[in-house]
């Protein structure tokens, strides 16, 4: 069974993609995180990424690396993770963590396994962790029913494609282009291809995430995915604002846009 | 490149890269068809004599390898101990880079891609990369550090010299494992025509067990000129470690001679209990850093720490994975040498052998000076020692001007 699941059949019975919204947390502050994370969700985010901040992210172009970096002057710990994940699956949102993997193993793997299903988390999202390094967090996801999502790119082989789905619980996360992440103006021509070969070897639902941040774009990758994920667009919405409410009304602005373009599926 | 390759020190890694609980791959799923890629293309190089031969025409005739194993023996008598400097500071380039870079340079061109990218330290790496890539019509970008392009301007001059890009980094704390993660978040968005060609025995697999192949000869050649000229092995050969090519280089030979002491020094900066270190063996603990599992420094949330030392080309704080290894396995002892420690090695070096070492080589040195006494009490007599002498110190002139009060700040 899968804790995020839910997010994903309520979506399907409504004909439309899920949407996954990105933030790290302890931007900018810790409470500020959170205020924005419930923001989002209050305008039709229905899973929310938590991404814990790292010294060296590197899958993460300018925007989240800025904000990881601002995260970490101010001072935020793993443990702060955890508490913003309870804030927020308050909401009734899913909520889920992206993590690197140095973080989590320093933490003790079975240790934030434990943490985080007592949190109300659905599980990681991990962008540098390969299910043939993964045992120990194989080992501590099943132990506390947590979910797994590993990544898969357009250059994974056939048969990678298969073993890392395998390896899923939840959802698999197909990231849409070679590079790291951050908003493009043009939706990647990869994505529905991967897509299409992601179907062939898995019945599980598929997020694309990587360069997606307008409505336009969201419903375009929602006509061939289960779940859109957004990132670096809802993080400037916070980093290009001169205050506080500024950025939350253009997050939940965005948010709305976005919330919107899930729902109108181009097909 | 004369062993064998299935010889007892080739054990580790296993398969998947691991050294025990150490190394592995660490890295987004985008790379691991590269990193497959890479690791068919150096196996079957391994076993081509095509390859081979290309590969040692090249080491012998473009950057003049062998090195000399030179007995120092003005500095020996300063040191109790009989010193044998491996001389790779008389590489072309000036350091022991040369070889790894050739072999890379090499796979880069069987595997049909036209673009290498590299990070660099003190700017070794990048210039015998920046070299490679103009001997081998290569497109060529170097990730630097920003606050290194300051204190390697020379180096840099020279990567553009010979045709390279030099990309200033000015991330986290703008130095090497800065310019490592931009140089991945490019080999990412263009692996399909790009070679990262990393600089050290770290990174994900197969990267420390190829780099450590295709500099290993140092330590082949280092045993075979020991025998000829002593008719012995040494007591013990001692080497620099920051990512740690060039002390693997020269262990790797030496892991099956169990009477051969092996010595990594580590850069000890301002004192490994100051906290502004590199020394990843002693002062770390076990953390997964740029796609591999190794020591590395890092606070309790597995937040890496700046590294500092003098020396620009060991301010890592990471270190490869067949150290931590063979730290764990006692094969090898890790100790720090400080900056004052490395600076005192350095000028004894100038002085008594007319060889200005690179800062780098020169803790080793230090750190050679500082076993000596116990070596010779423990032996009973003189000990011989091989020190890797991995780099020259042309680069390091303006770093050791300033520390000697030699060059004032306004002609520096």
């Amino acid at each position: 069974m899968s804790r995020i699941g839910v997010a994903f059949d309520k979506a399907r019975a409504d004909g439309r993609a899920v949407l996954v919204g990105c933030m790290p947390a302890g931007f900018p502050t810790v409470d500020g995180s959170i205020a924005a994370m419930k923001t989002m969700v209050e305008a039709g985010v229905d899973v929310i990424e938590v991404e814990i901040p790292y010294s060296d992210p590197v899958m993460d172009g300018p925007v989240i690396q800025r904000a990881s970096d601002l995260a970490l002057a101010g001072g935020v710990r793993t443990a702060d993770t955890l508490r913003i994940v309870e804030a927020v699956a308050a909401t009734g949102a899913q909520v889920a963590i992206m993590t690197y993997w140095n973080p989590i193993e320093q933490y003790g793997v079975d240790t934030f396994a434990r943490d985080l299903a007592a949190a109300g988390g659905t599980g990681l999202i991990t962008p540098d962790l390969i299910p043939e390094e993964a045992g120990a967090w194989l080992a501590a996801s099943d132990a506390y029913g947590l979910d797994r999502t590993f990544l898969v790119s357009p250059s994974s082989t056939d048969a990678r494609l298969r073993m890392t789905a395998e390896h899923c619980r939840g959802f698999v996360y197909a990231t849409a282009l070679m590079g790291v992440t951050g908003a493009r103006s043009q939706t990647s021509e990869a994505a529905p291809i991967l897509v299409s070969r992601l179907r062939e070897v898995t019945d599980l639902p598929v997020g694309v995430g990587l360069g997606v941040g307008t409505g336009a774009q969201a419903g375009t990758v929602a006509g061939y995915a289960d779940g859109v994920i957004v990132g670096s667009a809802l993080i400037r919405c916070l980093l290009d604002a001169p205050d506080q409410a500024t950025g939350l009304a253009a997050l939940r602005a965005l948010s709305a846009e976005l919330a919107e373009g899930v729902r109108n599926p181009v097909r | 490149m004369s062993a064998d390759p299935a010889a007892p020190a080739a054990q580790v890694p296993d398969a998947a890269g691991h050294f025990g609980r150490f190394g592995g791959r660490f890295v987004p799923e985008a790379l691991v068809a590269a990193l497959d890629e890479l690791d068919a293309a150096y196996r079957k190089a391994m076993t081509d004599e095509t390859f081979r031969a290309e590969f040692d025409g090249l080491l012998r005739g473009y950057a003049g390898i062998p090195s000399l194993l030179y007995p120092a023996t003005r500095l020996s008598a300063r040191a109790g101990a009989r010193i044998l400097l491996k001389r790779e500071d008389l590489n072309h380039t000036g350091a022991h880079k040369v070889r790894n870079v050739l072999g890379q340079a090499l796979l880069t061109k069987r595997m049909g891609k036209a673009r290498v990218i590299a990070e660099t330290g003190a700017g070794q790496h990048g210039v015998a990369t920046a070299t490679a890539a103009a001997l081998f019509d290569l497109e060529c970008v170097v990730y630097m550090g920003e606050v290194d392009t300051q204190r390697q301007a020379l180096n840099v001059a020279r990567m553009r010299m010979l045709g390279a890009t030099v990309v200033p980094v000015t991330t986290g704390s703008r130095t090497l494992k800065d310019a490592m993660n931009e140089a991945m978040r490019d080999w990412v968005a263009n692996v399909d025509t790009t070679h990262y060609l990393i600089g050290t025995a770290a990174g994900p697999h197969p990267f420390p067990e190829m780099v450590r192949d295709f500099v290993r000869g140092i330590g082949e050649e280092a045993r075979q000129q020991c025998l000829d000229l002593t008719g012995a092995l040494p007591d013990a050969v001692a080497a620099c470690v920051g990512g740690g090519s060039n002390a693997l280089g020269i262990f790797h030979a030496f892991v099956p001679d169990s009477g051969v002491r092996l010595y990594g020094f580590e850069a000890g900066g301002e004192g490994v209990a100051t906290g502004r270190h590199a020394a990843s063996i002693t002062g770390g603990s076990s953390g997964v850093l740029h796609g591999t599992r190794t020591y590395v420094l890092q606070d309790s949330d597995g937040q890496t720490i700046e590294s500092h030392s003098i020396s620009a080309g060991l301010d890592y704080p990471g270190v490869g994975p067949e150290h931590a290894w063979l730290h764990d396995q006692g094969r090898a002892t890790y100790l720090p040498v400080d900056d004052d420690e490395a600076m005192a090695a350095f000028e004894l070096l100038c002085r008594t052998e007319g060889i200005i070492p690179a800062i780098e080589s020169s803790h080793a040195l230090a750190g050679a000076l500082k076993i000596a006494p116990q070596l010779a009490a423990e032996l009973g007599r003189e000990p011989v020692i091989i020190v890797n002498l991995s780099g020259r110190g042309d680069k390091d002139v303006h770093t050791a001007g300033q520390y000697f009060g030699i060059l004032d700040r306004e002609t520096a």
